[in-house]
């Protein structure tokens, strides 16, 4: 029961918020938003007892992706009203697609409830923590997918470096190494000065 | 404990081709990090190992179907062999592209570690047995082809047509995606053989399975460039330096045929009847457009870049056919076009120079009295590709129609001739070009030797294919037997 | 007394147990506020000790003539609650107000799943480490927007700062904790804190079974160094406090704030988050609430006996340093940061998880036992 109100509670906000992306006049606004439909995601994944879901999702998406985004959105000062000019004319296309895939996921939805299940029932969720199980099945069954996702990452990190490093000639940058290895006598010189006394 | 080391032996070895390309791509890529930019040359030898180290693997893969990894992975003849072309696609384009980079000052490391990336990309979508390893694939070749066309920074088309091909990316990828996510909602299962044994008879009646499948297609049309998904195509191959247009055009063609083969045919094969018509609307009209639009081109990438949209729709339309016959037809067409495709491009590489594309047709003018060589090289290059006889393109049209033919779609095949013909016109435009008109400047041809060598070889390829295609056919037979 | 028990009766086993944990959430919220208020004061006194200054000493308890100036903080909450909030005419309102206790919010919930005893924590939850992972990564977000609504640059310069430094410095601060899970086999911190007692120097030493030796910082030393530098540079203490940096951004992302938004976007989270990882830094490497001295001293002894007292002396301890450290180093530059913690802190935690990885293969240390 208590679950079931949290379940709609947290639905609600999440579209709310998902809206709220896109509805929303000003960037910054619209971010916090998705920021928003991330916690309420996580929070109907903790419904589901998939805390470890639950929490990485809080921790990649909120904690580190959003931040950056947050922190280009400010950077960049957009004007929302400016870059919607001419938006309506393609209003009714959208509203078009989005109805059509409304229409599909009602449709696929309301296949499973006609009986017409090709999947069989899900198994059931093994007692004890999930994080555990998800680590054994991420290390046997899905090793594959796991390790080529890491390279996925890798070719991002490579592409992102190829695509923004760019050593400029004139730089003036610290050698930290000649600082330290400084030593008194390249920089200070003792002169013999001759005192004169003033009548 | 020692079962799962043992099968985990089994999977290493069976995919061995694989982790050797990967390790050695991190190895080529940190070696280049400690170079200096006079030792460029070794990254690019390496490389070259690199493809050369894979491809012994490559034959040594035990023959016959194999399955690793839990399901995720499978190899068998036609992943051999389209490994094997991209292999050889691959290096042909890294000779090809040398000079390019070295005159221009694009000479990094980086180019043929992605490229090696993409390549690695193209093995695994070869060998999904998975639909989330397949997606992996894609999104490791797409990955490398994104940063690919802006590998040039200091070009602002390509930068522009960069972000074109990344944001349209993104979002077929996202069409994928959702395609795939609800095929696994009605199925439960993202194993292809897993799927192709549920989808049996009642497949064709699951609208939510249509709608998944309308998804994939349009994520695959995207990644072919197939009509109406084929925007990106000309803005990207014109964009990118001619190098990269050469890698795109050429190898990712194959994986995007293996992604098509693997999903489409071996996953969801006994939903053919709907995914037949989805496929014929677009490859007629990739066809129509394709042909008609490269027509009134006047940048030779451009026309090039409206070529592939209606070979695209050739590949296509061997595809739909969902006969053994039809996708061997189809295989054929992906390799000889590839083989084609390459020597375009590595033509307008061989007459650019410092400051200078040779991207126009009336840079073509001419070049009889330039290079009657080459001139003829590229008078093979395109009269193959727009399918006149004796060369590889005409047979691997003829066997596409007669692949047609046979399941009875005759008016697709009669479309098909139709659109060929419109097709000649602009091919011998560029012929025209090169042995009627008088050369517009006369420097000299560059390249270096291997260059030629190689080009020269491509070019006579394309003549020999046509007139001994039997060994070409009896090897895609023995690839998808 | 009756009335009472009967009371207490007709709540039901829910009821009784929702009061019990609304009662120990609040134990545990105002024992770590008023900790904010005494580290205040504990900083103003240490400080001046170490400037060979006298510090707060007029404030007294009720006119007492002892401990003189230890009231001095609540005397600062009560001004600062009592002083003008003052809005920008030119902010985003809803968010400058929000900020603050969206700065709080985290800094407060983590504490959940903190362990101060073998037996009380507030929640047992399995993934403990990785909650207060996405936690701590939350506080960023008080600092960005309270940055950014304020409509000055000022604010915005320091909350970039800030926001680009805290996210430097959660990956190394992660990767230290993947050690720690490396050790430990587990995500819980009781669990934590339980697998350090078993001997993990034992390889080594093989009479040692328990003790101060056995504790996670033997093995995992330069994880915690890492962890607690990132753990300083996080909560955005001095030497890392380029994001108020008030001899260039005049106070960053607060120069707007007064009155009580100050207290709670800027006080209250900023100690509390010190105090926390002081607190994690002592569960996770010093063996939390277990005594140094076990196995080395009689084990009904109280001295050899697990106790809060440790874990509190640990906590002092630490503590100590955020302070000492203030006092002693000149600010780090921006780039400096950076460079830090990118490339000096994640290389360090990257090479230490690899060196584990080869304990754990050949079972050296603590692996000796766990597997």
């Amino acid at each position: 029961m208590l679950t079931t109100i949290l379940f709609y509670v947290f639905s609600a906000v999440l579209v709310g918020a998902a809206l709220g992306v896109v509805l929303s006049r000003n960037p910054v606004h619209a971010a916090l938003c998705l920021v928003l439909a991330f916690f309420n995601s996580a929070a109907l994944w903790l419904l589901l007892e998939a805390e470890f879901l639950g929490i990485v999702l809080v921790l990649v998406y909120v904690g580190a992706v959003m931040v950056l985004f947050l922190f280009v959105v400010m950077m960049l000062d957009i004007n929302v009203a400016q870059l919607r000019e001419g938006f309506t004319r393609y209003a009714p296309l959208g509203a078009m697609v989005a109805l059509l895939m409304i229409g599909e996921i009602v449709y696929a939805v309301w296949f499973r409830q006609l009986g017409v299940n090709l999947a069989g029932s899900a198994p059931a969720l093994a007692p004890g923590s999930n994080t555990a199980a998800l680590g054994e099945l991420l290390y046997s069954k899905y090793m594959l997918p796991s390790e080529l996702a890491s390279v996925v990452l890798l070719v991002a990190i490579v592409a992102a470096i190829v695509l923004t490093l760019r050593r400029r000639p004139n730089l003036k940058q610290q050698d930290i190494n000649a600082q330290v290895a400084v030593r008194s006598i390249d920089r200070v010189r003792i002169m013999k000065v001759d005192s004169v006394t003033r009548s | 404990m020692t079962a799962v080391s043992t099968s985990y032996l089994h999977d290493l070895t069976l995919s061995l081709p694989e982790v050797f390309l990967l390790g050695a791509t991190l190895v080529v890529l940190f070696v280049d990090l400690f170079i200096s930019q006079a030792h460029r040359q070794l990254t690019y030898l390496l490389s070259l190992l690199t493809l050369v180290g894979t491809v012994v693997l490559l034959v040594a893969v035990p023959e016959g179907r194999h399955v690793g990894f839990a399901g995720m992975y499978v190899t068998d003849g036609f992943a051999r062999l389209i490994k094997l072309m991209t292999a050889g696609t691959v290096a042909a384009a890294f000779l090809y592209s040398r000079d390019y980079l070295i005159k221009r000052g694009l000479f990094k490391g980086e180019y043929f570690v992605l490229a090696l990336f993409a390549t690695l990309g193209i093995f695994v979508m070869a060998s999904a047995g998975n639909l989330l390893t397949m997606y992996l694939g894609i999104e490791l070749l797409a990955l490398s082809q994104y940063a690919l066309v802006a590998f040039d920074r200091d070009s602002p088309i390509a930068a522009e047509s960069a972000m074109k091909y990344f944001v349209l990316g993104a979002i077929a990828s996202g069409v994928l995606l959702y395609g795939i996510s609800i095929i696994y909602g009605v199925t439960g299962t993202f194993d292809l053989s897993m799927l192709a044994q549920r989808l049996d008879a009642h497949a064709l009646t699951q609208v939510g399975l249509l709608f998944g499948l309308a998804f994939v297609m349009a994520g695959v049309a995207f990644k072919f460039g197939a009509v109406p998904f084929h925007m990106w195509i000309p803005d990207v191959y014109h964009g990118a330096p001619t190098p990269v247009t050469l890698f795109l055009g050429a190898a990712p063609k194959l994986a995007y045929f293996a992604l098509s083969f693997r999903v489409l045919a071996e996953g969801l094969g006994s939903m053919a009847g709907a995914w037949q018509g989805m496929l014929m609307v677009l490859a007629v009209l990739s066809i129509a457009v394709g042909n008609v639009v490269a027509v009134s081109q006047t940048n030779l990438k451009r026309m090039l870049a409206y070529s592939t949209i209606s070979n695209v729709g050739f590949i296509l339309l061997g595809f739909l056919t969902a006969t053994p016959f039809g996708y061997r037809a189809a295989l054929l067409y992906t390799i000889t076009y590839v083989l084609m495709a390459l020597g375009s491009f590595a033509m307008i590489i061989l007459l650019s120079r410092k400051g200078f594309e040779a991207d126009r047709i009336d840079d073509f003018k001419g070049l009889a009295q330039r290079s009657p060589w080459f001139a003829w090289m590229m008078l093979f290059f395109m009269v193959g590709t727009a399918g006149v006889p004796p060369f590889a393109g005409f047979f691997a049209k003829l066997y596409v129609i007669q692949a047609l033919v046979e399941v009875g779609f005759t008016w697709l095949a009669v479309v098909a001739v139709l659109f060929s013909v419109v097709g000649a016109f602009y091919y011998l435009r560029v012929v025209k070009a090169m042995f009627f008109d008088a050369p517009a400047d006369d420097a000299p041809i560059g390249g270096a030797f291997s260059f030629k060598v190689l080009l020269s070889l491509n070019g006579l390829a394309v003549l020999a294919l046509g007139l001994f295609n039997t060994p070409l056919v009896e090897l895609v037979a023995k690839a998808l037997r | 007394m009756n009335t009472l028990i009967h009371w207490w009766n007709l709540l039901g086993a829910d009821g009784q147990h929702l009061v019990v944990m609304t009662a120990q959430i609040v134990a545990v919220m105002m024992s770590v506020i008023v900790s904010v208020a005494m580290m205040t004061y504990a900083e103003r006194k240490v400080i001046g000790f170490i400037q060979v200054r006298i510090g707060p000493n007029q404030v007294r308890i009720f006119g007492l003539p002892f401990l003189k100036g230890l009231a001095q903080p609540f005397a600062d909450v009560i001004k600062l609650l009592l002083k003008e909030v003052i809005v920008p005419a030119e902010s985003d309102k809803f968010l400058f107000l929000l900020a603050p206790l969206i700065a709080l919010v985290p800094a407060l919930a983590t504490w959940a799943v903190v362990p101060f005893s073998p037996d009380f924590v507030l929640a047992k939850l399995d993934a403990g480490l990785l909650y207060i992972l996405a936690l701590t990564s939350l506080g960023v977000y008080g600092i960005i927007l309270a940055g950014w609504a304020a409509n000055s640059k000022y604010a915005l310069l320091g909350a970039m700062r800030s926001a680009a430094q805290i996210v430097a410095y959660e990956i190394a601060m992660g990767f230290a904790l993947v050690g720690v899970l490396m050790a430990a086999g587990s995500l819980n911190l009781t669990e934590i804190v339980r697998a350090q007692s078993h001997g993990y120097a034992s390889y080594v030493y093989p009479w040692q079974a328990a003790g101060f030796l056995s504790w996670n910082w033997f093995w995992l030393f330069p994880l915690m160094v890492v962890y607690f530098i990132a753990g300083i540079a996080e909560t955005n203490r001095a030497p890392f406090d380029v994001a108020e940096g008030e001899s260039e951004i005049v106070a960053g992302f607060h120069v707007e704030y007064s009155g009580a938004t100050f207290a709670t976007l800027f006080a209250l989270p900023e100690y509390a988050n010190m105090i926390l990882v002081a607190t994690l830094a002592s569960v996770l490497f010093l063996g939390g609430w277990q005594s140094p001295f076990e196995g080395y001293l009689a084990a009904d002894l109280p001295l050899a006996s697990p106790s809060f007292l440790w874990l509190f002396l640990k906590i002092l301890c630490f503590l100590f340093c955020f302070l000492w450290f203030r006092a002693t180093f000149p600010r780090y530059r921006y780039d400096q940061i950076m460079r830090l913690g990118w490339k000096v802190f994640i290389p360090i935690t990257l090479i230490w998880i690899g060196v584990e990885c080869v304990m754990v293969w050949f079972k050296v240390g603590p692996w000796a036992r766990v597997l």
